[in-house]
């Protein structure tokens, strides 16, 4: 579906996927697990996750940058990806374990035992032994990774549908997301919401099925799957955003009424990129959680989903490429100056730890990119390309890249 | 005379040691149990104190109290007890148990003091209670009925009744004769007195009535051939319909009326019992990994009759058809049953009036709260369509004014009214400075100012973590505002709640004054409804946009003292309050302070209510909360109040 032609006329899709295998094929030489291990696996599991995190950060893009809906929701699919993938790894996982246990026993174990002995193991944390009937498909990796795509873009779909036809937009919208990511978050706190309330699943970067095989490797093989989604995303969201529906897409963002005026279905254009959106975030979480290896409701909250829109505000929004180098950027730094690796500025009088003074460093950044690069850093790079085309074509071409500029407000 | 044959018959009695003839009376009880008293446990002490309080000395409670404060002594030359003057003294005055004369001095170590435990102590404090009943000071009568309403038992009800007659305080008169009245519905020996006693509470919704009438209708489930005549029967139960099959069926084995089940773990026993190289009356062990496999194989065992036969199905059904289920009460009398049961339905339907009163003013409060809370929100919003996310952080600058402001003046009134004009004034500061430095710049821009409010937010809220660390700070209340306005045992309502709530209805009041009634409220009314209208008409947008984010933001100040006082400040406060006040605002309708309170007063209400038929589970109230406002807006996408001309969202 994605032809030839689509990538000549968009050589910045194949300039980025070339990027990224190189980046894939790098790490993997400097890893442990087949390379000459100069980078530590958990930094492969951080850039991996990372990856995600620039997957989820092209669905956020799509749906605010390029469709205007600025929501503040789209962590919680994320959260649902990985929380369906989750229940497939723990179900297997304490199954593998408790057969095992169960062989020691003099009679060899009833289905009936071996079901009871997997809820105790999973649910006595929360006080019960009964599995959850949302736990029903858990043994079936099958249905469960069908989950992780119907999940998510299910209540995208459902939420999206009642909100857009009640004609909720800007702000409402965006409190109205908001909203729903609370109230999910707040319902699997719950003990018996049936996925183990505030602790999570837990050891999901325990593959089933691969227990002998060291993380050094498994590490790699979520590194590789991570990239390849990545690869598939950015492509995909490429030639969304390329052709007569993206441009509908973009009419929408500009002025939504004008667009309806043209007779197009706003309502179905919108729900559409929410809920592919909502898909591709649930599939990003389904890759990252593996390596992050736990997650808990506190992953849902809504400050996640803000975040997220930061991450595509300071990345460049309306460009996907922004986008991934926002994500990239912000969660790395992040992870740098949060784990106490940034050196500390001593004052005198006083020492600025970064561990304690990075979010008061990003708030204030953050709004003065809002406020003097509106573009973000893909700005910067769009900065880039203009002063070279100025440079190279004759005067009149000139004029199409500040209109692109404008497009993007 | 009689005394001496009480002493007598008590150590006949106790058949321990000798009769000390030489000696008080109390002192020959405490000789004759001695082991007792040395080595006193809660279960055994009783007796010992039935005998000394038998004894009928004069000195029996002082003596009774001193034991119970540890303050006896005992002479290790001989085993007597003794009291002592002063118990810091060595050597020590002893003085008599009985006579209360002095014995003599004896030096510190030759002596032994009694340690009684918590429990023993206990004991004692309750056989006191009869003493302190009829004691001359007040205090330690009321403190003698404050025990006996603790813990009452049988034994207090006449010492009770022999009090009533000398009792002179008047208040003191009637908690005597209502603890008699209620010791006498469960205690009483007369059914009709116990009765009379029960009717006589209809419509008392206090809460001693319902603990003392509750016991009496307390029932137990039993099982029987045939419904037993004696018995006082509460009701019969069906199985299948009022208790499971399986639980009647449990029920009968426990009566020893049915043969006991062969439940799994009982079966998987016996076939593990039985394994004999490698295979169960003639079946594989690696066959068993099934249910039906191993009840087969236990079939089998019963059939060569090395194990019981299991119950059938067939089997459990015919013996649970052949038997009545039925609850009986524990208080053998119906009259009693019945008249308890009459007078707390009356009173329960008349407690649930008071508890949706008690509802009603939790919602009111909670009300008020949201509605400082978000009523700042609704003002900005309203007027240029901006939605303030550092808005949680001015709650939270009015919480830290609080209290720097009770740091410095230690008198709380005064701290409080110096903060609460503070507050506003800092808050309105902070909300001018944002509004001139970053949102003026965003104007028509919203979703970017709803991102770089939430930058503002977590630097703030990192900023305040910075400075007074993430432990939670107290703002106390001043004194006149602890407590609470009791209505009666249900329903209450504390102080701090009613101030909050006399708090918004100023703060509403003047809102709807400045908008309505000054120049100002014109403009900014006339910015709300058309910004480039208002403009040509010679109002500056700019100067209305500044004053009405710097009110708004103030007014979150004054919340944010006013929440600090009944929660404790850490940086997240106002964290916790925005997603509320956004939906206060979304619900209620954009611009209009009577939207706010609508908006308010429904998620407030709405939010009591939901925790009231889900009391264990206030996340699940607040997510049903959400749930329903999303399907709402379905409904009034403008809000309750909807200004005519704007779309929500433009």
């Amino acid at each position: 579906m994605i032809g030839r032609t689509f990538l000549l006329r968009h050589p910045s899709v194949m300039v980025f996927i070339a990027l990224l295998a190189l980046f894939t094929v790098g790490a993997t030489v400097l890893s442990e697990g087949f390379g000459i291990g100069l980078i530590s696996t958990s930094f492969v599991k951080t850039l991996g996750k990372t990856l995600c995190l620039c997957l989820i950060a092209i669905a956020m893009d799509l749906v605010w940058g390029y469709c205007g809906i600025l929501s503040l929701g789209h962590f919680a699919f994320f959260g649902l990806g990985g929380y369906m993938i989750g229940m497939w790894l723990m179900y297997e996982r304490t199954k593998s374990i408790v057969v095992e246990q169960l062989d020691a026993a003099p009679l060899p174990p009833t289905p009936e035992e071996v079901r009871e002995a997997i809820g105790s193991q999973i649910f006595g944390v929360v006080g019960g032994s009964d599995i959850p009937a949302i736990w029903m498909f858990a043994d079936s990796l099958i249905i469960q990774l069908a989950l992780v795509v119907l999940v998510p873009g299910l209540l995208a779909l459902v939420f999206g549908w009642l909100a857009f036809r009640s004609r909720v937009t800007g702000v409402y919208l965006s409190i109205l997301t908001q909203a729903m990511t609370l109230a999910l978050s707040l319902y699997l706190f719950q003990n018996d919401s049936g996925l183990r309330g505030n602790n999570g699943l837990s050891g999901l970067q325990n593959i089933p099925g691969a227990e002998r095989i060291s993380q050094d490797i498994v590490s790699i093989w979520f590194l590789w799957a991570s990239a390849l989604a990545l690869g598939a995303g950015y492509l995909f969201a490429a030639w969304m955003v390329s052709g007569k529906f993206g441009n509908v897409v973009r009419g929408i963002r500009d002025d939504e009424a004008r667009v309806r005026f043209l007779g197009y279905n706003v309502e179905a254009y919108k729900l559409v990129v929410f809920t592919v959106t909502a898909v591709i975030a649930g599939i990003a979480g389904a890759l990252y959680y593996p390596q992050a290896g736990i997650i808990n409701p506190a992953e849902i909250a809504p400050i996640a989903s803000i975040y997220l829109a930061v991450w595509v505000a300071i990345g460049g929004r309306g460009r996907l490429y922004g986008a991934v180098i926002g994500a990239a950027l912000v969660s790395l730094v992040s992870t740098w100056f949060t784990s106490g690796q940034a050196p500390d500025i001593p004052l005198g009088f006083y020492t600025i730890e970064w561990v304690d003074w990075w979010l008061v460093l990003l708030g204030f950044g953050f709004v003065l990119v809002t406020l003097f690069a509106p573009q973000g850093l893909g700005g910067l790079v769009d900065a880039l390309v203009r002063n070279r085309q100025t440079v190279a074509v004759p005067p009149a071409a000139a004029v199409k890249p500040v209109e692109k500029a404008s497009e993007a407000t | 005379m009689v005394r001496l044959f009480v002493v007598f018959a008590i150590a006949c009695l106790g058949a321990i040691g000798t009769a000390h003839a030489q000696t008080g009376p109390i002192q020959a009880v405490l000789q004759d149990n001695r082991a007792d008293i040395e080595r006193a446990s809660r279960r055994t002490v009783q007796p010992v104190l039935d005998a000394i309080i038998a004894t009928g000395g004069e000195r029996v409670p002082l003596f009774l109290e001193r034991w119970r404060d540890r303050v006896v002594y005992q002479r290790d030359a001989d085993g007597l007890f003794f009291l002592v003057e002063d118990e810091d003294a060595d050597p020590m005055r002893l003085i008599d148990i009985d006579t209360g004369a002095i014995v003599g001095d004896v030096p510190e170590d030759e002596m032994s003091r009694l340690r009684p435990n918590s429990g023993v102590r206990g004991v004692i404090a309750t056989a006191l209670v009869q003493f302190q009943l009829s004691d001359p000071d007040p205090l330690r009568r009321a403190a003698g009925l404050t025990a006996i309403e603790r813990d009452p038992e049988a034994s207090h009800l006449t010492a009770l009744r022999a009090s009533i007659d000398g009792e002179a305080d008047p208040a003191l008169l009637a908690r005597k004769t209502r603890l008699e009245r209620l010791l006498t519905a469960t205690f009483g020996a007369d059914e009709a007195a116990r009765v009379t006693a029960i009717e006589s509470f209809a419509g008392d919704i206090a809460v001693d009535v319902r603990a003392t009438l509750n016991p009496l209708l307390s029932t137990r489930m039993r099982a029987a051939e045939t419904l037993p005549e004696d018995a006082n029967i509460a009701r019969v139960l069906e199985p299948g319909d009022d208790i499971a099959v399986d639980t009647a069926y449990d029920m009968l084995v426990d009566a020893d009326l049915a043969p006991a089940l062969v439940d799994d773990d009982a079966r998987d026993a016996a076939l593990i019992a039985n394994i004999d190289n490698d295979t169960v009356a003639g079946s594989a062990v690696a066959t068993l990994n099934t249910n039906a496999a191993r009840d087969a194989a236990y079939a089998a065992l019963a059939e060569a009759g090395t194990v019981p036969p299991a119950v059938t199905p067939d089997e459990r059904a015919a013996a649970v058809a052949d038997h009545v289920f039925f609850e009986t009460y524990k208080e053998p009398s119906q009259a009693v049953t019945d008249a308890a049961r009459q007078t707390l339905g009356a009173i329960e339907s008349r407690v649930g009036a008071y508890r949706v009163v008690d509802l009603g003013l939790d919602g009111l409060s909670l009300a008020s709260i949201y509605f400082l809370a978000a009523i700042g929100l609704a003002i900005t919003f309203g007027v240029m369509g901006v939605i303030n996310m550092a808005h949680g952080e001015f709650i939270m600058i009015g919480a830290y004014t609080g209290f720097v402001v009770q740091q410095l003046v230690p008198n709380y009134t005064a701290s409080i009214a110096i903060a609460l004009p503070l507050a506003f004034a800092i808050a309105f500061l902070a909300g001018v400075a944002l509004e001139r430095l970053v949102i003026r710049h965003l104007m028509h821009r919203p979703l970017e100012t709803l991102l770089a409010t939430f930058g503002i937010s977590i630097a703030l809220q990192q900023l305040a973590k910075n400075i007074f660390g993430t432990q939670a700070r107290p703002l106390t209340a001043p004194g006149w505002l602890n407590g609470s306005w009791v209505i009666n045992d249900v329903a209450a309502i504390s102080y701090i709640r009613i101030a909050i709530f006399i708090l918004a209805v100023i703060f509403f009041v003047l809102l709807w004054f400045i908008l309505n009634r000054t120049r100002l409220g014109l403009e900014v009314r006339a910015v709300t409804q058309n910004s480039r209208m208002a403009a040509s008409m010679g109002i500056n947008p700019d100067r209305v946009n500044m004053l009405t984010f710097g009110l708004g933001s103030g007014i979150a100040g004054i919340a944010g003292v006013a929440i600090g006082l009944y929660a404790q400040v850490t940086s997240e406060l106002g964290a916790s309050y925005i997603v509320q006040s956004f939906m206060t605002v979304v619900v209620g309708g954009v611009g209009n302070i009577w939207g706010t309170l609508a908006g308010a007063g429904m998620i407030g209400s709405l939010q009591k209510i939901i925790e009231w038929f889900n009391p264990a589970n206030t996340l699940a109230a607040q997510t049903y909360m959400i749930i329903f406002i999303i399907i709402f807006i379905q409904f009034r996408p403008k809000g309750i109040f909807a200004l005519k001309g704007r779309a929500a969202g433009d």
